[in-house]
Formats: C-alpha cells, structure tokens, sequence
C-alpha cells in the first residue's frame, strides 16, 4: 500500500507533503504535551513496536496471511498525537532505509497511513466510549469500530488523492470500487487484529492503554469492615474547555453546510462588480485568471459533471483548505504572542 | 561517495527524485538517461548490481497494479497480442514503473553508501525536528532489540507446539502483540530513566557536527544537476 514515485502527480505530492508536514509539527506540540521529556524515547519505542508487529503475520486461509498496519492500535494504545508521530517516523524510515514507499510520496503516503488511519480511528474510538457504558468490553468493542472505519477511510482519502492528481485517468469510480471494497476486506481483518490486541494489553496492564484512561474505577478500602472511597491520590484534572470547540465545531459544519449543499441555490450572479461589467460589456478584454484550469477553478471541481456536486466538493474543499490556512497562522501568532507575554505559561499552551 | 556528508547525499537523491517525477512520460529516453546515471553512480559507489537488483524487488506489489492499469484506464484502445489495452492506462503504466523503479533505485543506493546513523545526523542536519530525529533513532535502535523480542516469543510459542493456521489461533498472536507493546513500553520507561541519570535534559547532545566542503556539495549535486538538464531537454524537445 506504500505510493511509489510517480504514482501521484508532483503538486499533488508537494500539497500533501506540506499538509504531512503540518499534522507532524502539531503532533509533536501535541506529544509533548501528553509525554513531556519522555517523548523522544517512548515514542521511537513504539515506533519500533509498530515496525515490528507490522512484520507479524496472521495466517487467513490456504496460505495467505495478512498484516497489521497499526495506526488503529497506536492511537488507541498511546494516544493520536504519538499515534501519528510513531506512524509517520516509521513510514519515514521506510521510505529512506528500505525503498519502501517513494521519497517524493512522502507525503501522500504520511497523510494517507499515518494521519488518515490514526485520527478516523482516534475520534471513533473516543466517541463510542463516551457513547458506550463504561466496562473493559467496551474498549475492545470501539477498538474493533474504530480499526473498522480506519481502513476503508483511508482508501477514500487515497482514492480522492489519486481523483485530484493521479497520472493514469482510470475512471474515479472503478479506483474507488477497488480500494475501497478491498480495504473493506482487510479493515476486518485490522479490526479483529487490534481488538484482540488492546484487549491483551488492557487485561494485563490497563494503565498503558491511552484509550482506556478515565475507565478505571475509584480505588476503594476497607476500612474497619465497610468500604470507603480512597483519597484521590491525583488532583482532578482541570475542566475542559468545551464552549470554544463547541462554537468552532459548530462554525465549521455550518460553513460546511453552506458551502456544500445551500451554495448550490446561490445567485449565478453573486458578484455585483461581475454583473455589472457583463451588462456594460466592460469584461470584454478580461483574461482568464492564472488559475484558470485548476482543479477548482470557477468554484467546481473539474471532471465531475454533475454541476451540483462540483460547487458543493469545490465549497468543502475551500472550506477544509481555509480552515487549515487560518488555523496555522492563528496558531503561529498565537504561540508567539504567549511566548512574549509570559515565557513561563508556554507549557500550557 | 561512502565518505559524503550524508546532508549532502539526502539532498542529491531528495532532488534526483523530483526532477525524475516532474519529467514528462512521454520523453521515453530521458528515463533511459536516468538510468544510465544512477548506473554510474552504482558504478563509481561499487554497489553491486546483484544487490541493487535484489532491492529493487520491494516494488513488485506496484508492479502488478500497473500492469493491470491498461486494462482497466479509460480512453482510446489499441490491440496489442489479441488484448484490448487502452493507450492512456500504458503510458500509465510506463510512468509509474519507470519513475517508481528510478525512485526505488535511487533510495537503495543512498541507503547502501550510508550508515544508518549518519543517516539520522544528516537528517538533522536538513532541519527536520530534532524530537522526530530522536524518535527516529531510538526507533533504529531499539528496531532490532524489539524485533527479536518478537522472534523469541515465535521460537516460544513454536516450542510448545503452537502452530498459527488460520483465523482461529489470531487470539494467540495478538496477545504476543500486545506482551510485545507492554515491553516496548516498559523498556523506553526503563531507557527514559536510564538517560535521565546520566543527564539526559529533553535534548541529545551533539557530539559530531557534520559539515560539508563547497567541493562535497558539487560532488554530491552532480547527478541531480544532470538530471535537471535531462528534464529541461525533454520538457523542451
């Protein structure tokens, strides 16, 4: 499943590359948070761990076996931040010391396999445990979902990478039909794998299961012949801070929804400057803008006919692409403001 | 070529590569050309062709999707041998073994002149995050240590009879998974403490700067230059 070279057109490559390169900077903001100082050897244990059971095969049928692919089990076994950063370096190494996977498809394939699996499975998983009562069962139960989806999505984002830039124009249909009933296949077996191995882990040490924190129930003591509540030995942990995301989610789904589905109904003529100047006829000597034949010139995506479906997927992928856009520069302005305003808060951040 | 800055050789291969995949597919002997280059750096490394023929191998999964490609990629078609193929999905096929295999080759014969650690210094060296280098290397490190972990539970389970035939004994090897992440994680528990007693304060220290001559550079940029010339003339022709 690694892309070699010249599989994926070269901006293609270079737009992924930048966006493999984003998700990687905030992962490591974002381990560092969840392991401090111990990041560095932590984390390339468990890629080595990643890179070896990636090599242990499961036998299927007559012959055949399979193996794990392991952004599933990692998210869910040190959380998404690691997750991502083990899954990357190993992919990384791949690409450098075994030829395994194209260096300029890079990108494609850390924002493919190791993003991609890693945060689909993440946020499943998450969510069926806070939806599912709080027992061991459950863990197993979301991590088979969660390895479930992980796959095919995968597939579906690769899939809309080679729609944008792949080289041979196989029709997008027959690519999708392939990876993804394929990958629905082997998503089973990853499935099974990661559950059956989360659940090993959490029956020995559930302490190590990043998924599975929270789960375990209040120590209690006898105390002369009736329980009683143990102190807690950790101060709880500080509220989370749910009305920002609240707000940003919903902000998102709408901006989503607008620029997907209600953008459709919008005037053909939305821009006054535009209208005006094709009724004086003062647009007779406009040039085609420089972007012209972009994938999304005109707000439609190129090859799809369907003119509804071409504004909406242009709208989401303006969407997608802005929020990204914005966030980092937030992001990097942000992290600066803090670091003058009070070097100590930095670790908060 | 053994003794080059390993930023130096990251670099070359890294542009190598590009250039190979912006070349267009239709300048068929530009590929020829690349290969003729990489053949001579080989040449100038003493990498045997035996060995850079054996590595070359990882690619065969790809090749089989692209052989398939001209039968399934849309266009017009030309019979070829009594099989319908469709023009578009050959040149695709062509694309895509030529560069994926110049790419394959190029990453063999950078990782065949180079030691794994220089590797990591020349990675640091091109800017990449410190933190990842070092998660890198602990992961070449411990890669072996944890690897053969794996192995003595195979040996372990084998020793008692256990064979894996199918789906029924995968409950088996996923509990060896998860005994192989408890240790892995015990054991960078157990690296993290030994690094912290010995003084280790969220940064390695560096003890050999790797540098490079203006000389070492031209060496090394060489073959992407010429590269890039290929590129430019069948871009042009």
């Amino acid at each position: 499943m690694h892309v070699p070279d010249g599989f994926i057109n070269a901006p293609t490559s270079a737009v992924t590359g930048v966006v493999a390169a984003g998700a990687i900077a905030v992962s490591l903001r974002g381990a560092r948070r969840e392991l401090d100082e111990r990041t560095a050897p932590l984390a390339g244990l468990v890629a080595a761990f990643i890179f070896a059971v990636q090599m242990l095969n499961f036998p299927v049928a007559a012959g055949t076996s399979g193996h794990l692919l392991g952004g599933a089990l990692a998210a869910i076994l040190v959380g998404p931040y690691t997750g991502v950063l083990c899954v990357s370096v190993v992919l990384l190494m791949q690409g450098i010391l075994f030829a395994d996977g194209g260096l300029t498809a890079l990108g494609v394939n850390i924002t493919d396999m190791a993003i991609v699996t890693t945060v689909v499975a993440y946020a499943v998983f998450r969510g069926l445990v806070k939806v599912l009562p709080r027992t061991r069962r459950s863990v197993t139960v979301a991590s088979f979902v969660a390895a479930l989806l992980s796959v095919p999505a995968a597939a579906v984002v690769f899939t809309f990478l080679y729609w944008i830039g792949g080289t041979t124009d196989v029709a997008i249909g027959k690519v999708a039909t392939a990876m993804v009933g394929v990958h629905v296949l082997i998503g089973i077996g990853e499935a099974a794998i990661t559950a059956l191995t989360v659940g090993a882990v959490i029956a020995v040490r559930p302490d190590l299961v990043y998924g599975a924190r929270g789960l375990q129930q209040r120590l209690r003591l006898r105390v002369n012949g009736e329980l009683v509540d143990a102190p807690a030995a950790h101060p709880a942990p500080a509220p989370a801070r749910t009305s920002r995301r609240t707000l940003w989610v919903t902000g998102l789904v709408t901006s989503l929804v607008l620029a997907g589905f209600v953008s459709f109904y919008a005037s053909a003529n939305p821009d006054g400057l535009e209208k005006v100047a094709a009724d004086q006829g003062i647009d007779q000597r406009t040039e085609g803008h420089a972007s012209a034949d972009s994938p999304l010139a005109g707000y439609g995506v190129k090859d799809v006919t369907d003119a509804r479906l071409s504004g909406g997927l242009a709208g989401v992928i303006g969407v997608g692409v802005t929020v990204v856009a914005g966030s980092a520069v937030f992001w990097a302005v942000r992290r600066r403001r803090t670091a003058d305003a009070s070097p100590t808060a930095v670790e908060n951040v | 070529m053994h003794g080059l800055p390993p930023h130096t050789k990251l670099a070359a291969v890294f542009a190598f590569v590009v250039v190979v995949v912006s070349t267009p597919r239709e300048a068929m002997w530009a590929f020829g050309l690349y290969a003729v280059l990489l053949a001579s750096v080989a040449r100038h490394a003493r990498v045997p062709a035996r060995f850079l023929l054996k590595r070359l191998l990882i690619e065969v999964p790809f090749v089989a999707f692209a052989v398939l490609m001209p039968f399934v990629a849309e266009g017009e078609r030309v019979d070829v041998l009594g099989l319908s193929l469709s023009v578009n999905g050959l040149w695709g096929a062509w694309n895509v073994l030529a560069k994926g295999t110049l790419g394959v080759a190029a990453s063999v014969l950078l990782a065949a002149t180079t030691e794994l650690r220089e590797l990591l210094l020349g990675l640091q060296r091109l800017k990449l995050p410190p933190l990842l280098v070092q998660i890198a290397s602990f992961m070449i490190r411990y890669g072996d240590v944890i690897t053969d972990e794996m192995r003595r539970m195979r040996i372990a389970r084998e020793s008692r009879g256990f064979e894996a035939k199918g789906v029924r004994h995968w409950g088996v090897l996923a509990k060896s998974a998860g005994a192989l992440f408890i240790r892995s994680y015990e054991r960078g528990e157990r690296v993290h403490l030994a690094m912290v007693s010995r003084g280790y304060a969220g940064s390695m220290p560096v003890i050999d700067e790797v540098t490079a001559s203006r000389a070492q550079w031209s060496y090394a940029l060489a073959l992407p230059v010429a590269a890039l010339v290929v590129c430019v003339v069948g871009w042009t022709l």
